[in-house]
């Protein structure tokens, strides 16, 4: 125990005596909370659109007004022939065009189906497919009304009354804001403590140490200590930041989420620093850690909903940590899940990390 | 053989890369107490064999023996009784002097006594003690590599390994450093030392002269020059090395 306090006394000095590390593990992760969580979103809040409107009458005028008192439409032009709208979304200036043919007002008078087309910039699927939920809703809207005009009675229909749970408002920011902090977390644990076993390789010093009676064990967690609390303390800081500047609700007990976190990062610091023995310069190293990071991020649920991956990539998830991670810390800041909620995805963390940190001390060569 | 009078028994130490044979069949004792000498060129095998001595590498055969251990089934344990300086700078250069005692002292289980006790002790030895919280990067070469001698032997081993310790230091620092090996000789500790200034080969007791990963000749420096009619060592090392093929 004394060996290792004395490894853990020596990087904790470094680490504070370094200029450049301060800055990094204190500040970046707080700017990069603020801009991630105001900036990637997945809502459209304004939708350019171009209106080919041929027909002409009180009814399509009627609902084209439909579209520019909605406060996400913004309508930059108007023109008489698809060519020009096309241009509109071409060079960008527009996202979606609605075109009415001559004859819309007749044939709804007739009772006979009134053509919209509606063509939308789908390089984007995702906020493509949000833009036609909208224009489909504001339609039917206008289609309602049409509807009790003829028939007052017709307005009685099956009414659907929703209720979101866990994130009442639907806010993006309450959804993201723990999965940014799990990236923080993960970031510093997986690169710091890796790194930090290269670099003693780089400047010799490792030979220094292995040539004296330390334990392999004793190495690692002398490494692995530090680490753990500077991302812990990263943690408390990035969760004072959620619930102040965002009004995160931490529902669950927050003890529960340290827990997590603490289990959680003994993954992968371990990954990290399994890594770092079979490595030889921080390049190398810091190229593989970015490697499994970058798949473990795209497939944790962070950015797209795990439920709507292809079976075998559910299936890699079983060894990604942060998927892990990333849907305890949702239940328990969200919706205030408790310990016998996530005991079985915690207790599939912890043997997780022992035995990737049984790895890193078996890999870890005193002797080569 | 009285095996309890050597320091370091090797038999036949081979050790390959490969195909490349570093070591080639390496004999030789280091008696207790005495400054050993291995003297070579860049490249000659000097460092491989250090290194597995001290437990870094794995000789690929042999019958080898340290501080009455044997390397190949007994390395941690040598690892406690003996110290090493390497040839690459091996103290935390972001650290005071005082805090790389405090780590390599407490790695090698030393108590917080021994540890304050040892520092002051090196120190004043050294004349540096008003040195003790400058940062290792702000200090001369020759104080680092004195310094770092100093940590070498800090949990008083029966063995220092000392892998060419006095490169591209000036000649006064070097006879300082050689003044500091003498007073660790005398204290009992025996002496392991590299190095290719043939002037320093005068100091120790006895050496051996590496030529391409052998050993071509091993003795005294006196038995040396005699032997092969030389002035000098350096004459000496001039006759042996001119065979040598792996230059640099």
């Amino acid at each position: 125990m004394r060996i290792i306090f004395y490894i853990v006394q020596k990087e904790f000095l470094q680490v504070f005596r370094n200029r450049m590390m301060l800055p990094i593990i204190f500040v970046i992760p707080v700017f990069q909370l603020l801009i991630l969580s105001y900036a990637v979103t997945f809502e459209i809040k304004r939708i350019n659109l171009y209106v080919v409107d041929n027909d002409n009458t009180v009814s399509s005028r009627s609902l084209i007004q439909h579209f520019a008192s909605s406060p996400f439409y913004h309508i930059v032009g108007h023109g008489s022939d698809n060519q020009a709208g096309m241009e509109f979304i071409q060079k960008g200036k527009a996202h979606q065009m609605i075109s009415l043919l001559p004859g819309f007002e007749k044939a709804l008078n007739s009772g006979h189906p009134a053509r919209v087309q509606v063509i939308n910039d789908a390089i984007n699927g995702s906020a493509a497919s949000l833009m036609s939920a909208y224009t489909v809703s504001i339609i039917s809207n206008f289609n309602k009304e049409i509807i009790t005009s003829f028939n007052p009675d017709a307005g009685a229909a099956a009414k659907v009354q929703w209720s979101f749970w866990f994130n009442p408002e639907l806010d993006y920011k309450t959804y993201m804001v723990p999965g940014i902090l799990v990236l923080l977390v993960t970031i510093i644990g997986m690169f710091l403590a890796g790194m930090n076993v290269v670099r003693e390789k780089e400047i010799g010093t490792i030979e220094q140490i292995n040539v004296t009676p330390i334990k392999k064990y004793q190495f690692i967690a002398g490494k692995l200590i530090p680490f753990w609390i500077i991302a812990l303390f990263e943690l408390a800081v990035g969760l004072i930041f959620a619930r102040l500047v965002f009004s995160i609700p931490i529902l669950g007990n927050i003890f529960l989420i340290f827990l997590i976190a603490s289990v959680y990062l003994l993954v992968v610091m371990g990954i990290g620093l399994f890594l770092s023995t079979v490595t030889n310069t921080q390049q190398q190293s810091m190229f593989l850690a970015w490697f499994v990071l970058v798949i473990f991020i795209l497939m944790s649920g962070l950015f797209t909903p795990v439920e709507s991956m292809p079976q075998w990539a559910r299936n890699l998830n079983v060894v990604n940590p942060i998927a892990y991670f990333i849907a305890m810390i949702r239940m328990v800041m969200l919706k205030g899940s408790g310990f016998q909620h996530i005991s079985r995805e915690l207790g599939i963390l912890l043997l997780y990390g022992t035995a990737i940190l049984s790895l890193a001390v078996w890999r870890y060569r005193k002797t080569t | 053989m009285n095996s309890a009078a050597y320091a370091i028994e090797a038999q036949n130490l081979v050790k390959r890369f490969g195909s490349f044979t570093a070591n080639d069949n390496l004999s030789f004792f280091v008696k207790k107490g005495e400054i050993f000498g291995f003297l070579g060129a860049n490249g000659a095998g000097k460092t491989t064999a250090i290194r597995i001595l001290c437990g870094l590498s794995k000789p690929t055969s042999g019958k080898i023996s340290v501080a009455g251990f044997n390397v190949f089934t007994q390395a941690e344990k040598i690892k406690q009784r003996i110290g090493y300086m390497s040839q690459r700078f091996s103290l935390y250069e972001d650290l005071t002097v005082a805090e790389n005692f405090r780590f390599y002292g407490g790695i090698y289980g030393m108590s917080r006594d021994q540890i304050r006790q040892k520092t002051e002790e090196m120190l004043g030895k050294l004349n540096i003690a008003e040195l003790r919280d400058t940062i290792i990067a702000s200090l001369p070469l020759g104080i680092r590599q004195k310094l770092a001698f100093s940590v070498a032997i800090m949990h008083s081993p029966e063995i220092v390994f000392l892998d060419e310790p006095t490169g591209g230091v000036d000649p006064i620092t070097r006879r300082q450093f050689w003044e500091m090996i003498y007073q660790a000789a005398a204290s009992g500790i025996t002496v392991f030392v590299t190095t290719h200034y043939m002037d320093e080969a005068e100091y120790c007791h006895r050496i051996s002269i590496m030529v391409d990963g052998r050993i071509e000749a091993l003795g005294t420096p006196a038995e040396l020059k005699a032997v092969h009619h030389a002035l000098s060592m350096n004459d000496v090392f001039i006759k042996l090395a001119r065979k040598a093929v792996n230059k640099e």
